[in-house]
């Protein structure tokens, strides 16, 4: 792969992992979240095999596989189940109006750009220059926690900042190694699942999924 | 010997296949002791073997028993053993274990090992992941929306603090990738040092460090602390406050140590002494005005964390043995209240302090492990946490950090307060009405009176132990 052709690849995938996440703090439509989701998911399965072929290594090839599986296959399809099992279609009440909510995310991508300049200053290749891209994510996926109360817009704003989380794993270090892949993948996936079903009992014993109807604990 | 590294992390999975297939068999009720048992004595076993012969390794390197690891290992056997010994069901308990409880507390158990046990800070991660990951269901447990809202705030903010660390870990990975020697090894990256770029070493260390103080229950992130161990069964309770805090508090200690090879002492530092005090204030101020004993407990474990990490903060060899020591005697005695608060919960149905009265009067065979384990959480002699606090205290001051020692010391004067006047209001007292029992068999008092004692004796006659504590203080770095 020439040089040019790579910078372009990570350009554009790492491009559209932060359109995505972007689009994710302005849109409402829960299925549209989790579609972006996938796409998101896509885009790293595609940054994971560019990274791969580059360097010559077959592992990361591999993973890239194991990406697209889980992150762009298996957990939009889990969200979309808890989606159809609560009925939910939008988030109804956010915290955040959506101009307010993009030009938040606007600062945190600068924030992300100005916090990253160590990473970047540290000379570890190429694609690590696109770190930035890594932490906005994590920073966005922060971000649609927070301000979202339906269970399902916080499932979604884990998954993001766990996405940010790969992005920079991949960029600044080719992947973690396998092992250690492995687990991490396997932990993220258990732990929507255990939420997935907190959704549902919270929607036995609510009769909804907004998390402020749980106020229940405090001092 | 390389069983003893191994075993303590693939018995808990085999037997919580087992008891997932059992269902509801008498013998499941057993099976989380026998990984207890078996734990403590792979823990001992191989703080005997490391004192012998040195590091322990196993799985290719991935699994490595050095004198910290097994001392934490025995921790976890120790306090484990309490907590479930302790917290067996009885006939009229409230909680009733099935096939999928044992199965969940055993890969708990199993997961904790590996935490303390793996040589990669990834897999370390990963330990500690799903250290959340088996506890979701058990905080749950009792159903209703007030378990069900512990458990979804427990799952949400333990997972991304958790998730912070991951990124920490990633940028260290990153960090040796461009020093030439990619690896995630802990002893390698210590050894790795100086090499390291300082720059990312810095971020890499700080959100490794904030996402495991998340888990470790340490302010500003413990607020899913108190809903989470108040709301789980009391055995659960036990364990995590007892022991899964100090599980994640090692991981800090791992990456402090990484830190000070790098970056020297004064980074982590200064991230743990803000981390201690504001621990310790938060705890102090909900302390005095708490009404549930259960979210009493859960406090006086975030003021222990802190205390944790102002000794670890002080560093060197006097303040990392009085940590570990700490981390042993803060153990027993939170497993021992934490099952007494379960029994105190049979009883009088209610978890308020308001509700419960006279416990010395009605209840003799509650009452005086409570009190004796609040005497020893308070830091009261003889039990061990009194020296520990004293050597803290003191090596703070002999190291520069005398303005914050004395900020603790005033704070734990506010936690003291706080705390045994809510435990003086709930066991003294006449009886106001009913009769007096003379409560359960001695079976049910041997595991608290055990773990009790030892708490009181080890602290004047820790000398067996020195040798095995300085051990795991020095393989810490704490001699630097």
């Amino acid at each position: 792969m020439s040089d040019a052709l790579f910078a372009q690849l990570v350009a554009a995938t790492t491009g559209l992992l932060l359109l995505t996440a972007v689009l994710q703090v302005w849109r409402r439509s829960l299925h549209a979240s989790i579609r972006l989701l996938a796409v998101q998911g896509a885009a790293l399965a595609g940054l994971v095999a560019t990274i791969g072929v580059a360097d010559g290594e077959l592992e990361v090839v591999a993973v890239s596989g194991l990406v697209l599986l889980i992150k762009a296959g298996a957990l939009p399809w889990v969200l979309s189940r808890v989606a159809r099992l609560t009925g939910a279609t939008r988030e109804d009440s956010p915290r955040l109006n959506p101009t307010a909510g993009v030009l938040l995310a606007a600062v945190l991508t600068m924030i992300a750009y100005a916090v990253s300049q160590p990473v970047v200053a540290a000379d570890l290749g190429p694609e690590a220059r696109a770190v930035p891209v890594g932490l906005a994510l994590v920073l966005l996926g922060f971000l649609v926690l927070l301000s979202r109360r339906s269970a399902l817009s916080q499932l979604i704003g884990f998954v993001v900042l766990d996405n940010g989380i790969a992005t920079v794993a991949f960029l600044t270090a080719g992947g973690v190694p396998l092992v250690v892949e492995l687990g991490v993948s396997l932990d993220v996936l258990l732990v929507v699942l255990i939420l997935r079903v907190l959704t549902s009992r919270m929607q036995v014993a609510t009769g909804g999924t907004d998390l402020d109807d749980l106020r229940e604990l405090r001092d | 010997m390389v069983a003893l590294v191994w075993l303590p992390v693939v018995v808990p999975v085999l037997i919580a296949g087992a008891a997932v297939m059992a269902r509801g068999r008498r013998w499941t009720r057993l099976a989380d002791l026998v990984v207890a048992v078996l734990v403590l004595t792979c823990g001992v076993g191989l703080v005997a073997s490391v004192q012998r012969s040195g590091t322990v390794s196993a799985v290719g390197g991935l699994l490595r028993a050095d004198a910290f690891a097994a001392f934490m290992l025995a921790v976890i056997g120790a306090v484990a053993v309490t907590a479930l010994w302790g917290g067996l069901p009885t006939p009229t308990s409230t909680v009733k274990p099935d096939g999928r409880y044992a199965a969940l507390v055993a890969l708990f158990l199993g997961a904790m090992s590996l935490a303390v046990l793996a040589d990669n800070l990834g897999v370390v991660w990963v330990a500690v992941e799903a250290t959340t990951i088996a506890t979701a269901f058990l905080v749950g447990h009792h159903g209703g929306r007030a378990a069900l809202e512990a458990a979804w705030k427990y799952v949400v903010l333990g997972s991304v603090g958790v998730a912070i660390a991951l990124l920490g870990i990633v940028l260290l990975y990153a960090a040796a990738r461009s020093a030439g020697s990619p690896t995630l090894s802990w002893a390698e990256l210590v050894a790795l040092g100086p090499s390291l770029d300082p720059g990312l070493a810095r971020i890499a260390v700080a959100l490794a460090a904030l996402g495991f103080a998340t888990k470790a229950g340490l302010a500003p992130l413990h607020s899913w602390l108190p809903d989470a161990h108040s709301q789980a069964p009391a055995p659960v309770s036990a364990l995590m406050s007892g022991v899964l805090l100090s599980v994640a508090f090692s991981a800090i200690l791992r990456v402090q140590a990484v830190s000070e090879a790098t970056l020297g002492p004064t980074f982590m530092r200064g991230l743990l002494v803000v981390g201690g005090l504001l621990s310790l204030a938060i705890a102090a101020g909900l302390m005095l005005a708490q009404r549930d004993y259960k979210r009493l407990l859960a406090y006086s474990s975030i003021e222990h964390m802190g205390i944790l990490a102002l000794g670890a903060a002080v560093g060197g060899p006097l303040a990392t043995a009085a940590v570990l020591l700490h981390v042993l005697g803060h153990g027993l005695s939170k497993a021992v209240m934490f099952v007494v608060a379960g029994r105190i919960l049979d009883d009088a149905g209610s978890t308020k302090i308001e509700d419960v009265h006279a416990l010395l009067a009605r209840r003799p065979d509650v009452a005086r492990p409570f009190l004796a384990g609040s005497a020893a959480l308070l830091g009261l002699p003889p039990f061990v946490l009194f020296f520990t606090e004293v050597a803290i205290v003191f090596a703070g001051w002999s190291r520069g950090l005398g303005w914050a020692m004395g900020i603790a010391l005033l704070l734990l004067l506010v936690v003291f307060v706080g705390f045994g006047r809510h435990v003086l209001a709930m066991t003294m007292g006449p009886p106001a009405d009913g009769p007096s029992s003379a409560g359960g068999p001695a079976g049910r008092r041997l595991p608290l009176v055990l773990a009790l004692s030892v708490t009181a004796v080890f602290g004047f006659a820790a000398w067996p132990l020195a040798p095995v504590v300085e051990a795991a203080a020095a393989a810490l770095g704490g001699l630097s």
